[in-house]
């Protein structure tokens, strides 16, 4: 295992880039931390598998500098690296049993039979594949083939990372949350760096602790599933994670908070000073989970229109008008709603403000 | 998904149902019958039995032909297939230098038969042809006509040059068509490139394989014009197939019965072996009993 | 117009896809089938629109049988899975291709595809070919080619499952809005409960090719009449558990025990298997009644807004769900708690024996 570090990262897939979005990743430092298990998220086309590729050796960046507990490994090879990967379709050699399929990387690398035997039965037992080891591989369902994909890689004593590339694309809804599961077990188990693909923001969100967000080929936020959730660093990831995704509400900034649509919201003091220029173009986002209707005298409070009311069953989604501003808020399913004109509350503690799509506080 | 609203397609099958019956289902009913009768003249033949099909079996000539047929097909596999594969693999994955080489290998595939035969002839004569003049010039004797061996290695050359392209073809789309994650995780795994191979590359291309076995024994072991033009079968009957005997018993001899017997058997042939190959190929390296 | 299924099956081999079904659909009415995959629910859009046809069973359009009338007298547009075109065709010739066969002038094909791309905010996309477009994209103009038209039934078949979840979220809102300004029929086919519930109208529920339940989908919700409906209209699946009831109290597993709760004061003594929905389990006591379950911790699922925390207690597996993203470890002892006014009876059968109350509100 081994810390990987990412310095000015940044790769273009033309020989000549120059405009800015001829480049698949934009300069980039990041440092993966030895043991962590790290998602990579963002939607299609945002670089995270280029991201991916360059640690793994695929890709040789443009600019950058990749070093593995400090030793540089930029021009190095795939096989060199040490790393692991499982694909988004599995990998598997078909004609070997899959005892064969999880011994071949030791085999490659000249282990003699008794460590591989030991090590592969070990890999087995955890994955709960022992039944299987004799079965020709091709013959298994998805999940059990990507259980193989993934023991390759547990075999090796030598594997700095394990990267995942959206491994459950091909798994059935109900297998999962069982792999899901197996993963977390085999991250606390074995402690390994394991760095998980997805568009997907449950499967980043469970499975990581920290989870780095990509939008066209940046890094926009870096952190564990609750901060993504009550204070994403941009707008885009307000948007993104969360379903709806977070209200952003235009607005000026005024003496003791902020006027949205004429009607003042106040904030506190330690986020009003970072209000500074004026020029910027400001909103207050909040999460729908954090609107409530007000109580009658409460202050402070928005006055709105009902527009929608969406029972969802387990809750529902109420969208509010304030003067062409759309306010959607989360509400439990037996949550009592006046008919039509609602007062709304913000939680104080979840109000964030942006300028220019960017967290201030 | 079985479709039940509209069936006027199927009048779309007749002709193709007529052209089949014409062309395949009658001759062959013909050739059974000329099998069991003795054929005098236009009018005049009599009923023998099995007559045709034991002396066909008994023939020498046969013999020595069927020998020469499975030599020869055996010999196109056992060089066409790896050789095919192995210049799949050596090809250029894509770019202009993939579809020159692409194109350049159609070539040989695109020549009428007869001609391919003939441009051989020129190309191993050894007075004028550059292939026979430069092999003698080395201090060989080499003489397709007169050396039975010549006629061998000339044949196969000119068989090899000819179809191998078949197979390259066949291998490189089996090929192109392996995912690259395949090869990812192959490199990722510490592979070796033969392992790669053995593990990723030949079971990937199995039915694509498949069907170049088929395509060349069934067509190895059909072989006429090309060998009828370049040696005539010759010299002896060295390079007498299968079908340059029965071609010389049916036409030559006009021995229509004993023909159409061994026609019958030859069509057997044909068909137990490729069913064998097909089951055989089927089932490498999968392990399944089926 | 109204379209009729009267004893339907439809059986392939020894396979029968679709047991006996009837049932009703109205103009301008929107139709869920809500199901597992394999329920049957593409077999029955298929044979709605009559591509395949009833092995028994008769199908009315308007009160005449059209059971034998192949598709192409019908008058139907489906939407699929996958995203299709033609991709040999720009935007606007595909959308308009249903037009141009049906022989509408070139001045009507017009205006009528134009506005409805505008409709799906692909107006701007018309001279493009489909490989140069997003999945979303694609989607939307294989859409367009449906809407346009006007057929009388219009069938789609999980036309969202393969988008990124931001564009479902979006596409599902738009399609909602259209629906309603239709006139058509609109038979909509998913597995998804949260999607048939957004969409509201009308509820199928269909499983192992048999309709389980029909009717409002937001009170066959919360009155599903049988288990299998309660698993099949519930994300994540609902929590259930053996149990009995003696006397004035109830055991859930062998080791919950309440007294009854209103709703369950007329069952009868005996066994019964309980269910409650994961958004009812909370990891805070709400009120000195809520039955508390205790357990060990296999895996916390966080969705983006919620977590769903999977716990064992005795053998048994549940659920909660939780509001906001909250981390829990792998093993920790957590307990969950329940009110039991929220939690389901069902009978030996499966039936529905005691349902919680709920009060029927009007969407918006």
């Amino acid at each position: 295992m081994a810390e990987i570090e990412l310095k000015q990262i940044a790769h273009s897939y033309l020989k000549t880039p120059v405009r800015d979005e001829d480049w698949a990743l934009k300069e980039l430092d990041q440092v993966w931390i030895d043991g962590g298990a790290y998602a990579l998220l963002g939607p299609s086309g945002c670089g995270k598998t280029t991201l991916l590729n360059v640690m793994s050796g695929l890709v040789i960046p443009t600019r950058g500098r990749v070093s593995f507990d400090g030793e540089d490994v930029t021009e190095r090879k795939t096989e060199a690296r040490n790393i692991a990967q499982v694909f988004q379709f599995p990998v598997i050699y078909d004609t070997m049993s899959v005892f064969d399929n999880l011994a071949f990387p030791l085999r490659n690398r000249k282990a003699d039979e008794n460590t591989v035997r030991e090590r592969v039965h070990e890999v087995a037992e955890m994955l709960e594949l022992e039944g299987e080891l004799k079965t020709r591989a091709r013959r298994l369902t998805a999940d059990a083939k990507q259980k193989i994909s993934l023991g390759r890689g547990l075999v090796r004593s030598d594997v700095a990372a394990i990267l995942f590339d959206e491994p459950l694309t091909v798994i059935d809804p109900q297998a999962k949350w069982l792999l899901r599961r197996k993963l977390k077990e085999i991250h606390e188990r074995f402690k390994l760096t394991l760095i998980y693909v997805t568009h997907d923001q449950a499967e980043a969100l469970t499975f990581a602790d920290q989870v780095v967000v990509m939008n066209e080929g940046q890094v926009l936020q870096v952190g564990t599933p609750q901060e993504l959730f009550e204070s994403p660093a941009h707008r885009f990831i307000g948007y993104f994670i969360g379903s709806p995704g977070m209200n952003f509400l235009p607005c000026e900034a005024s003496e003791d908070g902020v006027r949205i649509a004429g009607q003042t919201v106040s904030l506190p003091e330690s986020i009003l000073e970072k209000i500074v220029a004026k020029e910027q173009k400001l909103e207050l986002g909040v999460r729908p989970e954090f609107v409530r209707p007000a109580s009658g005298t409460d202050r402070g409070s928005l006055e709105t229109t009902i527009r929608a009311v969406d029972d969802l069953g387990n809750y529902k989604i109420v969208t509010c008008m304030l003067e062409g501003l759309e306010i959607k808020m989360k509400l439990p399913e037996d949550w009592a709603l006046p008919e039509v004109k609602c007062r709304v509350n913000f939680n104080p503690r979840m109000i964030r403000v942006y300028a220019d799509g960017r967290l201030i506080g | 998904m079985d479709k039940w609203e509209d069936n006027r397609a199927w009048w779309l099958v007749v002709p193709v149902f007529l052209i089949v019956a014409i062309s395949a289902i009658i001759p062959l009913m013909t050739v059974v019958n000329y099998s069991v009768q003795d054929i005098f003249g236009p009018g005049q033949r009599v009923f023998v039995g099995t007559e045709w099909f034991k002396e066909v079996l008994t023939d020498r000539r046969l013999h020595e032909a069927l020998g020469n047929q499975f030599l020869f097909s055996g010999l196109v596999l056992l060089i066409e297939i790896p050789l095919g594969v192995a210049i799949a693999l050596a090809m250029p994955k894509q770019g202009w230098r993939a579809s020159l080489c692409l194109v350049l290998l159609a070539l040989p595939l695109l020549i009428p038969w007869n001609v391919i035969g003939t441009i051989w002839i020129i190309f191993t004569r050894p007075d004028i042809g550059l292939m026979g003049v430069a092999i003698n010039g080395l201090g060989l004797e080499f003489d397709h006509t007169a050396a039975p061996l010549d006629a061998w290695v000339t044949v196969m050359l000119m068989e090899v040059w000819h179809w191998t392209p078949l197979v390259v073809l066949l291998a490189y789309a089996g090929l192109r068509a392996i995912p690259e994650a395949y090869f990812q995780a192959a490199r990722i795994d510490g592979a070796s490139a033969w392992a790669t191979f053995r593990y990723i590359q030949l079971p990937k291309m199995r039915g694509v394989l498949t069907i170049a076995v088929l395509l060349r024994f069934m067509d190895s072991f059909l072989i006429y014009a090309e060998p009828f033009v370049l040696t005539g079968g010759g010299p002896g009957n060295a390079t007498t197939f299968l079908s340059i005997h029965l071609v010389k018993m049916a036409v030559g001899q006009f021995d229509l019965g004993p023909a159409a017997a061994f026609s019958l058997i030859y069509f057997l042939i044909v068909l137990l072996f490729s069913w064998l190959f097909y089951q055989a190929l089927q089932n490498v390296g999968t392990g399944d009993k089926r | 117009m109204t379209i009729r299924l009267e004893e339907v099956t439809r059986k392939m081999g020894a396979e029968t896809h679709i047991f006996p079904t009837s049932m009703e659909l109205k103009s301008g009415s929107l139709n869920v089938l809500l199901g597992h995959t394999l329920a049957g629910k593409t077999t029955l859009l298929r044979l709605l629109a009559g591509l395949d046809r009833p092995s028994s069973g008769k199908i009315f359009v308007d009160g005449v049988d059209v059971t034998g009338a192949s598709v192409r007298q019908r008058n139907v547009a489906m939407v699929y899975q996958q995203f299709i075109n033609y991709p040999s065709f720009t935007v606007f010739d595909n959308v308009a291709s249903p037009l141009r066969r049906a022989g509408v002038s070139p001045q009507e094909i017009d205006q009528r595809v134009r506005s409805v791309a505008k409709s799906l905010h692909i107006d701007a996309l018309l001279d493009r070919l489909p490989a140069e477009l997003s999945g979303g994209q694609q989607q939307r103009v294989a859409l367009a080619r449906a809407l346009v038209k006007e057929a009388g039934l219009l069938l789609l078949d999980e036309p969202l499952v393969n988008l990124d979840y931001k564009l479902r979220e979006e596409l599902r809102q738009e399609l909602r809005a259209i629906f309603r300004r239709r006139e058509s029929i609109v038979v909509y086919a998913t597995t998804e409960p949260t999607e048939a519930l957004l969409l509201g109208g009308h509820a199928f529920v269909v499983d192992e090719g048999r309709i389980l339940q029909s009717g409002p989908s937001i009170e066959v919700f919360h009155a599903p009449a049988s288990e299998r409906v309660g698993k099949v209209f519930s994300d994540p699946p609902i929590n259930l558990i053996g149990g009995r009831v003696t006397g004035r109290s109830a055991v859930l597993g062998d080791t919950i025990s309440m007294d009854l709760p209103d709703h369950m004061t007329l069952l009868d003594e005996g066994a019964y298997r309980f269910g409650v929905r994961a958004n009812f389990l909370n990891v805070r006591r709400q009120s000195d009644r809520d039955l508390e379950i205790e357990g060990c911790v296999e895996l916390a699922e966080i969705s983006g807004s919620e977590t769903f925390i999977h716990l064992e207690h005795h053998g048994v597996s549940w659920v909660a769900q939780e509001e906001g993203v909250h981390s829990f470890g792998l093993g920790d002892t957590v307990s969950i708690f329940v009110d039991p006014d929220h939690v389901y009876a069902f009978d030996g059968s499966g039936r529905l024996a005691a349902c919680p109350p709920y009060e029927a509100r009007g969407g918006g």
